[in-house]
């Protein structure tokens, strides 16, 4: 058997205030999937940004082929063969997918872009990937699951023999994510060598061949997959010993405090109606597309309805505007932080203080002092890891900025909580962490919405569990202590 | 970390006091004190002549400094029991008038107190000579003293009188590029608002003979009317989601436009003397009256940034506008408010310019949105939005002015002017990025 295809040694990082990377070793064979654990902040991230070539190591050496390499740009990685897919996507949304697949790497002839062997190429990549893409599409209108192939097409077209996938699964769907481990296993026959990073245990059990766990920028532990149980994974990612995954939880369930009925939207959203009482954690689930997000956004006026009615606590609401909705005691946690959850480059004292503001104004002064004390409370209460109060939200890990997303809105007090995705890409101890909140939510009588695609936490968590298909919600399970995962793919498939 | 930061906000104040220092000591040069000092000067020199009672001839050229010079001296003199023959206020002619006159009466002088300038006037130069009934009175003149020009009070008030109406109009730009937008219609607004405020005191208030309210109901009506027109830009942005920037650009035109119609291609300056108090008249610790109102402005609008919820709202609009949204922050309201408030302050510069100036035309802020947006982003303002800083922008446009003033005092000729200015705003927001990026 030839050498490793990849061989990483010793390798540290530092940032000023933080040691990302304490002298971290990998392996990667070629033709193998290695999954890397860890939780947020365990540098998984910097690890594979020096490897793409983002970033420069400070010390540690790192061979290709037994080649000493070091890359000083992601163009010097991608010549050696690195591709790097990273979770939010590196395409141009407005170019086509052709486009994007050549973009840096076009095939021209005499200066001129030959768009007929471009197309040829691509047709064949897109073959070879077994995937149906509409190559003058813009990449905007592409599936997320289509984009992703679009990425892994462009891996291809450079003939790169190292994929590293950063939570290649977190938006897809189950059914897509089967598509994806069968791509992932035909590129492993072709001698690709895989990084598979991810936080569902589930799936690297299924995909891995070794198991490679990082915790605080050091290895703690390296198994062949067939030799390691999913506790053991966890237990290494945060370094104790875990009992459950989900804290556990004595259901109060009162009257209907959240009461919607005939909400419609387009094709996004027909008709649906439900309630949510006092206490109550009710999860919406569902294919990615089925509308869930949607109604959420109905519900708090971020998108305008085609009628409909929203009662709360009995009152008929007519919301405008998120603005009105926070105002009748409506909270709603975005799924996607970064662009609709903080304003990354403000402070996260900023961020705290943006719908809290009404209250902790006067006169149109903000009470700064005020806002600072009410900020440490929560900082406290979530054991948010910042340096201060004005670090900027961008510099945090996802699961304490998500964090910061959770102390904003439980400052405001709502009435009713609109969690959506609220545990995507955070680490299984910061995940605990949040479900307890959740839980803390509903004893004190909050109506709590959570939107999930990961079953395992839509029936560890949800006193109740409505299922959304194409815009309609196709199923409801009154007990979610007796539903199954493969009951509400069936419903989620209707 | 404290430090590191302090400077990432106000670095820029450190290259305007590098600038500074530069200038003071390329420009560094004998001075000769003017006015009350040197007044006080001559007069002490003279007393320590001694004498009971001397006499003495002053002489000083007719300039306002000069005029003070003459005038203290002789007050103080007299007051000192001094017998002040005669004051000469005005060229050598005069003083050669004064001298004859003088020794006509037959009596020696003890002294000739005069300004610099006036002590190398060659009448003065062989009084043994020409006037022996005199008796060689010395010639005192206060003594020069080494002293950058650019550090003259005279200078820097003019530096700040100068820069006001940039100044002033940068505070609306930064909130509305700190809100994620740019505003390229205050050129335009700042003329028109000089030609309406010159027409409404022209045709209803009275023209030249115009009252005090007629005057301030004048302008506070021509600034209302740029303010509707940064509300109609506001309602473009908000309401049509076109991009501020042509939104703006269609309203530079409009705006100029508009101008130029109602100043029907002509300056109006039918206007009474008492308006130019705003722009030139200086009533606070000697402070003009626009550098007054820029400070007090530039207070208030870091108070509304940094302490108030609408300066919150704009940062966060600009930094990311649908997570603002979301967390319920009235966003086109706040948009609203930044374009109206660009308008209105666009409105109040050309006012004072009009006032500076006694006259409105629609030449008045012609390419003005540039340097405006330059002082902007020289303060360290991002383009992209959610970030700068009120104080910031006061830094850039002082710095701008520092380099124009300091390259007038230099004689770099116009032209070369604008290269330097360029490529200097350039190298500001380099360093800026630089210091960022680390």
């Amino acid at each position: 058997m030839s050498g490793p295809l990849l061989e990483m040694r010793g390798m540290v990082k530092s940032f000023p205030g933080v040691k990302a990377l304490r002298g971290v070793d990998l392996t990667l064979r070629a033709g193998e999937v290695v999954a890397l654990l860890g939780e947020n902040g365990a540098g998984k991230s910097t690890l594979m940004k020096v490897l793409g070539g983002a970033q420069t190591a400070d010390e540690g050496e790192m061979m290709i082929d037994g080649k000493r390499v070091c890359f000083r740009s992601p163009q010097e990685a991608r010549a050696a063969g690195v591709a790097v897919i990273y979770q939010e996507f590196n395409l141009v949304p407005s170019l086509t997918a052709v486009e994007n697949i050549f973009l840096g790497q076009e095939v021209t002839h005499g200066g001129w872009i030959a768009r007929k062997q471009e197309r040829v190429r691509a047709a064949a990549l897109f073959q070879r990937l077994g995937a149906d893409i509409d190559l003058d599409a813009p990449c905007r209108r592409l599936t997320t699951a289509q984009q992703q192939l679009v990425e892994i097409a462009k891996a291809l077209a450079f003939d790169a023999r190292l994929m590293v996938m950063d939570e290649p699964s977190a938006a897809l769907t189950a059914h897509e994510v089967t598509r994806l481990f069968e791509i992932i296993r035909d590129l492993q026959s072709q001698g690709i060598g895989i990084i598979y990073i991810s936080h569902r245990l589930d799936e690297v059990a299924v995909i891995a061949d070794r198991v490679m766990v990082l915790r605080d920028g050091k290895n703690v532990g390296e198994k062949r997959m067939a030799d390691m149980t999913r506790n053991e994974m966890i237990e290494l990612m945060v370094g104790r010993q875990l009992k459950d995954e989900f804290p556990a939880r004595t259901p109060n369930i009162g009257a209907p405090r959240l009461v919607v009925s005939h909400l419609a939207r387009g094709k996004a959203v027909c008709d649906v109606s439900f309630t949510v009482g006092r206490g109550e954690i009710l999860a919406l689930t569902g294919l990615v597309g089925s509308g869930r997000t949607e109604v959420a956004r109905l519900i708090f006026g971020a998108d305008r309805g085609e009628g409909g009615e929203i009662q709360l606590d009995g009152r008929v609401l007519s919301i405008g505007s998120p603005r009105e909705a926070i105002a009748a005691g409506i909270g709603f946690l975005t799924e996607d932080r970064k662009q609709q959850g903080l304003v990354l480059n403000h402070s996260v004292r900023e961020n705290f203080g943006l719908p809290n503001l009404s209250w902790l104004s006067r006169h149109g002064f903000v009470n700064l002092a005020r806002e600072r004390d009410v900020l440490t409370r929560y900082v406290d209460q979530l054991r948010i890891k910042v340096p201060g109060q004005e670090e900027r939200a961008g510099h945090l890990s996802g699961g304490n900025q998500q964090k910061v997303v959770l102390a904003k809105w439980l400052a405001r007090d709502c009435t009713v909580l609109i969690f959506d995705e609220p545990t995507r890409g955070i680490d299984v101890g910061a995940k605990f962490e949040i479900y307890r909140l959740m839980n803390d939510l509903a004893a004190a009588g909050k109506a709590i919405v959570m939107i999930s695609s990961e079953l395992p936490e839509v029936l560890g968590m949800a006193d109740r569990i409505l299922v959304m298909h194409d815009g309609r919600i196709t199923g409801e399970i009154t007990d979610a202590r007796t539903a199954t995962q493969e009951h509400i793919m069936q419903l989620a498939h209707a | 970390m404290k430090n590191t930061r302090f400077f990432a906000d106000y670095g820029m104040i450190m290259v305007l006091l590098l600038l500074c220092i530069f200038f003071s000591i390329v420009t560094h040069g004998e001075q000769s004190p003017t006015g009350e000092a040197a007044a006080r000067q001559v007069l002490a020199s003279i007393s320590g002549q001694g004498g009971a009672s001397p006499r003495v001839l002053i002489a000083a050229s007719d300039q306002p400094g000069d005029a003070e010079f003459a005038s203290t001296l002789e007050r103080t003199l007299t007051g000192a029991g001094a017998r002040v023959v005669a004051t000469v206020r005005g060229g050598p002619r005069d003083a050669r008038e004064a001298l004859v006159k003088a020794s006509a009466g037959g009596e020696p002088l003890d002294a000739i107190a005069c300004t610099q300038a006036a002590g190398a006037w060659l009448v003065f130069a062989d009084l043994g000579r020409d006037f022996p009934t005199l008796g060689h009175p010395p010639v005192i003149t206060p003594r020069s003293y080494r002293w950058p020009n650019f550090l003259k009070s005279e200078n820097l008030l003019n530096i700040a009188n100068q820069i006001a109406v940039i100044a002033i109009v940068a505070i609306g730009m930064t909130m509305v590029i700190i809100s994620g937008g740019i505003d390229l219609s205050v050129g335009s607004l700042l003329a028109l608002s000089a030609v309406l405020a010159a027409r409404f005191i022209r045709d209803f208030a009275g023209g030249a003979e115009a009252g005090v309210l007629g005057l301030v109901v004048s302008c506070v009506a021509a600034i209302l009317v740029c303010g509707v027109v940064g509300a109609f830009s506001g309602f473009m942005v908000t309401q049509f989601f076109i991009p501020p920037f042509i939104v703006t650009l269609a309203m530079m035109l409009v705006g100029s436009g508009l101008a130029y119609i109602l100043a029907e291609g002509q300056s109006i300056y039918q206007i009474p003397d008492s308006f130019v108090w705003l722009g030139r008249g200086s009533d606070f610790m000697g402070l003009p009256n626009a550098v007054v109102l820029m400070i007090v402005l530039y207070v208030l609008a870091h108070v509304l940034m940094s302490r108030m919820k609408l300066g919150r709202y704009l940062y966060a609009v600009g930094g990311n506008g649908e997570a603002a949204r979301l967390s319920g922050v009235p966003v086109k309201r706040v948009l609203m408010f930044a374009y109206v408030a660009s308008a209105l302050l666009a409105g109040l510069g050309g006012v004072v310019m009009a006032s500076q100036l006694k006259s409105g035309s629609a030449t008045y802020g012609n390419m003005y949105e540039l340097y405006v947006i330059a002082a902007v982003v020289v303060g360290g303002a991002s383009l992209s939005g959610g970030e700068g800083r009120m104080l910031g922008t006061l830094t850039g446009a002082f710095t701008i002015a520092v380099i124009q003033n300091g390259m007038n005092l230099t004689n770099v000729e116009s032209y070369t002017q604008k290269v330097v200015l360029g490529l200097v705003i350039l190298g500001a927001v380099m360093l800026d990025k630089i210091r960022h990026a680390r």
